[in-house]
């Protein structure tokens, strides 16, 4: 499938519309759930590291240090990224799916428009954009933690910020936006791959989309893991 | 013209056709008939490629398919226009955009030239005031009008309309029917239409194919096919009340 998606481009100046259109869909659209998601988990973390700080020899910085590495490492990359796998990852199985079962793309394919280029090419390029959406979720993670952390009573703005500074390894960054890339390759391709090939009707689609959100989710957990032996053990 | 000699195509083990033959003839609309099942829509998707038939050749203007290079496929493409049984228009685009669609594909043409073009064909199709309408707020006999005027917008030598009148009311099937038939002599095209509605047959039917399990049982024009023995054809024919009726008064008036 990759290989027909390079091959034979679409005419420049549509591509170029379909790309747009496509940020639009996958990332514009997908800001709003990510910001509302990533605030309020962030202020859980904290919350959560706070109530179980029991030993009065932990320093309250902990609860910056812990919401800063949960929200870094794993949630915003990777969990956030499973969420999406529901979001964007259906959106692109049931749009190709039901352009597949009422013979849009066959109709492009009598046209002589490679379709695969025409419809999966722009989603690919769109997600490219995707670790601008999981910068942002760290960073409302981190600043939803640092609110319900201080405004709740738990830690000072103080503590928080040196729990934020702690042992801070830029690299943990680094590592973070490579799995970030990896994601946005696997929710273009994998969810494209489920809506373009399959076959039936409406129900199909649904199955399809339902098939979409548990394959990339499996692969995402999978490519975690391995990217993580591989990077930071 | 189009001629197919002894394609086959098989799915799995069942080969769903057996070697037909014949011609399509250029400024004709020529029809291929038969049940459900019989093979029409995966003969009409091997002629415009859809489908790779396992073995025969079709040719366009006497080129194989087969033997042509990438840029000779992709001018066949740009000279094929397709009407397919639901429309297959593209729901996020409206009207306008729907008709446009081929030509900003493969043509250079500015938006104002290629904007004239397609109000020009939206009223050859009787279509007018839609161009912002998107494909889900139109009728079923629109959407069958917007994809002819897609299909030809871009001046196409090949048509094919796969079950152009299904699902439409038999007054409306008709027009479609006629547009089909004006289009094609206009324009000398080269027709194929996929049908099994007798109507069609009678009102458009100028050479006909008849698809029996994969084979070709019969062909003639409309005129002929009232007068064939062949039981086959006359099974499928008269299948319906209304022919048997006009069958029987033939009968007696012999």
């Amino acid at each position: 499938m990759l290989k027909k998606v390079f091959s034979s481009p679409t005419k420049k100046s549509v591509m170029k519309e379909l790309i747009l259109k496509e940020i639009d869909d996958l990332i514009i659209k997908s800001l709003g759930i990510v910001a509302f998601i990533s605030f309020f988990v962030g202020g859980v973390i904290s919350i959560q590291t706070a109530l179980n700080l029991e030993n009065p020899l932990i320093p309250k910085s902990l609860i910056g240090f812990a919401t800063r590495q949960s929200i870094i490492l794993e949630f915003a990359p990777t969990f956030m990224s499973i969420i999406m796998a529901g979001k964007v990852g259906s959106f692109i199985t049931s749009s190709i799916g039901s352009m597949r079962v009422t013979e849009q793309i066959d109709a492009l394919e009598v046209m002589g428009i490679n379709s695969l280029n025409y419809l999966v090419f722009p989603k690919l390029i769109a997600m490219f954009f995707y670790p601008f959406i999981i910068a942002i979720a760290m960073f409302l993670g981190i600043f939803g933690g640092f609110l319900a952390g201080v405004y709740g009573g738990f830690t000072t703005a103080t503590d928080f910020t040196i729990g934020l500074q702690d042992s801070f390894y830029p690299f943990h960054l680094a590592y973070a936006f490579i799995k970030t890339f990896l994601f946005a390759i696997i929710l273009a391709t994998v969810p494209s791959w489920q809506g373009y090939y399959m076959r039936g009707g409406a129900l199909e689609v649904g199955k399809a989309s339902t098939n979409s959100f548990v394959w990339t989710s499996i692969i995402i957990i999978l490519t975690n893991y391995i990217v993580t032996q591989l990077l930071l053990s | 013209m189009i001629k197919v000699t002894e394609i086959k195509k098989s799915f799995g083990g069942d080969e769903i056709l057996k070697g037909i033959s014949t011609t399509f003839e250029k400024g004709k609309t020529n029809l291929v008939i038969g049940r459900s099942g019989s093979g029409k829509t995966v003969m009409l998707k091997c002629m415009v490629g859809l489908f790779k038939p396992n073995f025969g050749e079709i040719l366009f203007e006497d080129k194989a398919i087969s033997k042509m290079d990438s840029e000779a496929h992709r001018v066949l493409r740009e000279e094929t226009g397709m009407l397919f049984q639901g429309g297959a228009l593209f729901d996020s685009m409206n009207i306008e955009e729907n008709v446009m669609f081929p030509l900003r594909m493969f043509s250079n043409k500015e938006k104002p030239e290629m904007l004239l073009r397609v109000n020009e064909v939206l009223e050859r199709v009787d279509l007018k005031n839609i161009n912002n309408k998107f494909p889900s707020e139109i009728s079923g006999g629109m959407k069958k009008r917007v994809s002819i005027a897609r299909a030809i917008v871009n001046n196409p030598k090949y048509l094919f309309c796969d079950e152009p009148n299904s699902g439409l009311d038999p007054k409306t099937a008709t027009l479609i029917d006629q547009l089909i038939q004006e289009i094609t002599r206009e324009n000398n095209i080269t027709t194929v239409v996929v049908t099994h509605d007798m109507n069609s047959v009678m009102e458009i039917g100028e050479k006909i194919v008849f698809l029996k399990n994969g084979k070709l049982v019969w062909q003639g024009s409309n005129l002929e096919i009232f007068k064939t023995d062949n039981k086959d054809v006359t099974d499928f024919v008269y299948s319906s009340d209304l022919f048997k009726k006009i069958r029987s008064i033939q009968l007696n008036e012999h």
